[in-house]
């Protein structure tokens, strides 16, 4: 481009039309320096503070570490009570606690594409596994599935408020003594808390027809389902209502371009889960997202809104030699 | 050896021909690689849309580097782990650098005479690297990797968009993360930069009352609002 052109000027195209001033301009160069300054900037980053790495907890950990947490919330999942047994879609048939945009249920229209059943998948498959060398527990087991559905709610009922009154030590468990009131379940939840801290419920819950395994959709809904993951990431400052989905482990940066997203959950009605507003935040907070999103990408198209920065004038310090230039030759 | 061919008649009407028509019309060699640019091509601001690409070749390199020795490998190794911190790092510096870019073309609302689609496929890369993100800390096989997916997957699955993608399958999120997304921001970067080298850079507002015939065009408009233009 030459420093001066007899194109004339035309509307909205300005740089063809530019007969304005040129400048030395040389990209490849540009390139290869911000190339340089980046690796550099990065590689001193690296070498600082490194990166965070914190071991995931497993049925094993968690059995292990919290074993009382874990009996009840095995148990849940026995009686169905827990939540994901009552999440609804894509999980569970059950659409009354699925999260409603006013009258409009998004997450109830793909319906139950990732079936869970949480007393099959999460307690009664994984202790079959277990049955060839123990025939008591096989006795149990279809002792329990022969019951109608009441007796079993009796059964896992009267387990759970005695093991519920006992006084359980940080870091241990005291299972309840016998009782012809447990049925076949005191023996099925002892061995549930044995399988897992032996490490054989983590690889029971990853089992299907085929050996590689990608997918661990049921062993983190499970982990997800006892209070010892959630002291986890609240004493990593991770909660929601502690800007977590920004934050990192550590001290390490997280994702503060999730701002905005983050910053809905801080505030009321959001945060408030006995309104209507805060019991449906997350589709809420999802469609105010949605609508944010469209506002930047269609900005240029916005009446309004894409003369904003003219009146900000913030343009007028981006360009300030360019003006001073101008102005002081006017 | 006698050949047949095809009588010339005039202009070459293949779909080949055309798209190279096009081509060499919108983007001849001297938009792509400028020697020379406007004068008001001058402050530090512009610096920073090059530094995202930049940081995105970092990212693009650290991570080739990860999938040499699979997703694993940086959990065992201090070589692994250190690569691992230079993936990180790049990804913090990536946002903050495009992040200021975008604030800076805002304020020049640098979408004036027809951009428009230049900003659009730049805010979409934006959005395609949050997501990006997103399933790399998922695929990260850690404890922060297993709590974002827990909480993350309320609000998917509170959309309906958790059914077909989900954040608790370790597999499809690293499928998205090396692969599906980087060549959709890829992609959108590559149109994104042709747009810019097609249009130009989008100069400054006109200056109230200033028309001094070196610097300014020719035709002035009436007003700033003619060279504000909008979108087309």
């Amino acid at each position: 481009m030459s420093s001066r052109t007899t194109k004339p000027y035309r509307r909205g195209d300005h740089v063809e039309g530019w007969i304005g001033g040129t400048r030395r301009y040389d990209i490849v160069k540009e390139g290869v320096i911000a190339l340089a300054v980046m690796s550099l900037f990065t590689v001193g980053l690296a070498v600082l503070f490194g990166s965070p790495d914190d071991q995931p907890v497993t049925l094993r950990s968690w059995s292990q570490a919290a074993p009382a947490d874990f009996m009840a919330a095995a148990l849940s999942e026995l009686d169905y009570s827990s939540e994901v047994a009552g999440y609804g879609p894509p999980y569970t048939g059950d659409t009354s606690a699925a999260q409603k945009i006013g009258p409009l249920c998004l997450q109830c229209i793909p319906g139950t594409r990732i079936p869970i059943d949480t007393a099959q998948e999460f307690v009664i498959k994984p202790l079959q596994t277990e049955t060839a060398d123990e025939p008591a527990l096989a006795d149990a087991l279809r002792t329990y599935a022969a019951a109608p559905a009441k007796q079993q709610a009796a059964w896992t009922g009267a387990y759970g408020n005695a093991l519920g009154s006992i006084r359980q030590p940080a870091g241990g468990i005291n299972l309840p003594r016998s009782d012809p009131a447990f049925g076949p379940v005191a023996l099925m939840m002892q061995e549930e808390l044995r399988l897992a801290q032996s490490g054989g419920l983590d690889g029971a819950l990853l089992q299907t027809k085929q050996m590689y395994q990608t997918d661990y959709t049921k062993p983190i809904l499970f982990i997800s389902g006892g209070s010892y993951f959630e002291d986890q990431a609240a004493a990593r400052h991770l909660l929601g209502g502690q800007w977590g989905m920004m934050n990192e482990t550590g001290s390490w940066p997280g994702q503060p371009w999730l701002w905005l997203y983050s910053f809905w959950y801080q505030v009321k009605p959001f945060s408030d889960e006995n309104t209507t507003l805060g019991a449906n935040a997350d589709a809420w907070i999802w469609a105010i997202m949605m609508v944010v999103a469209l506002l930047f990408v269609l900005l240029p198209v916005i009446p309004g809104l894409r003369r904003l920065p003219y009146h900000l004038k913030v343009y007028r310090l981006i360009w300030r030699d360019y003006y001073r230039t101008v102005e002081g030759k006017a | 050896m006698k050949t047949e061919t095809e009588p010339v008649t005039g202009a070459d009407t293949t779909w080949t021909g055309a798209i190279g028509r096009r081509l060499t019309r919108e983007l001849p060699p001297e938009k792509v690689f400028p020697g020379r640019q406007p004068v008001y091509v001058q402050s530090w601001t512009y610096v920073f849309g090059v530094l995202t690409i930049a940081a995105f070749v970092v990212i693009l390199v650290s991570g080739v580097w990860l999938s040499l020795l699979g997703p694993a490998w940086w959990h065992t190794s201090k070589v692994g782990l250190f690569v691992n911190s230079l993936h990180f790092w790049s990804v913090e510096l990536f946002f903050v650098v495009m992040v200021v870019h975008l604030w800076g073309k805002f304020f020049m609302a640098a979408w004036r005479g027809k951009r428009a689609m230049t900003w659009m496929t730049g805010a979409l890369a934006f959005l395609l690297s949050i997501g990006c993100a997103f399933t790399g800390y998922l695929s990260q096989q850690n404890f922060a990797s297993q709590w974002i997916a827990s909480e993350g997957k309320d609000g998917m699955n509170s959309v309906g968009v958790g059914a077909f993608f989900n954040v608790l399958n370790f597999g499809q999120m690293f499928m998205w993360h090396i692969l599906l997304l980087p060549v959709g921001i890829g992609a959108l970067t590559v149109i994104h930069v042709l747009m810019v080298r097609r249009r130009g850079v989008v100069p400054p507002y006109l200056a109230k009352n200033q028309a001094p015939s070196d610097v300014l065009p020719e035709r002035i408009p009436a007003d700033t609002e003619a060279q504000d233009g909008g979108a087309r």
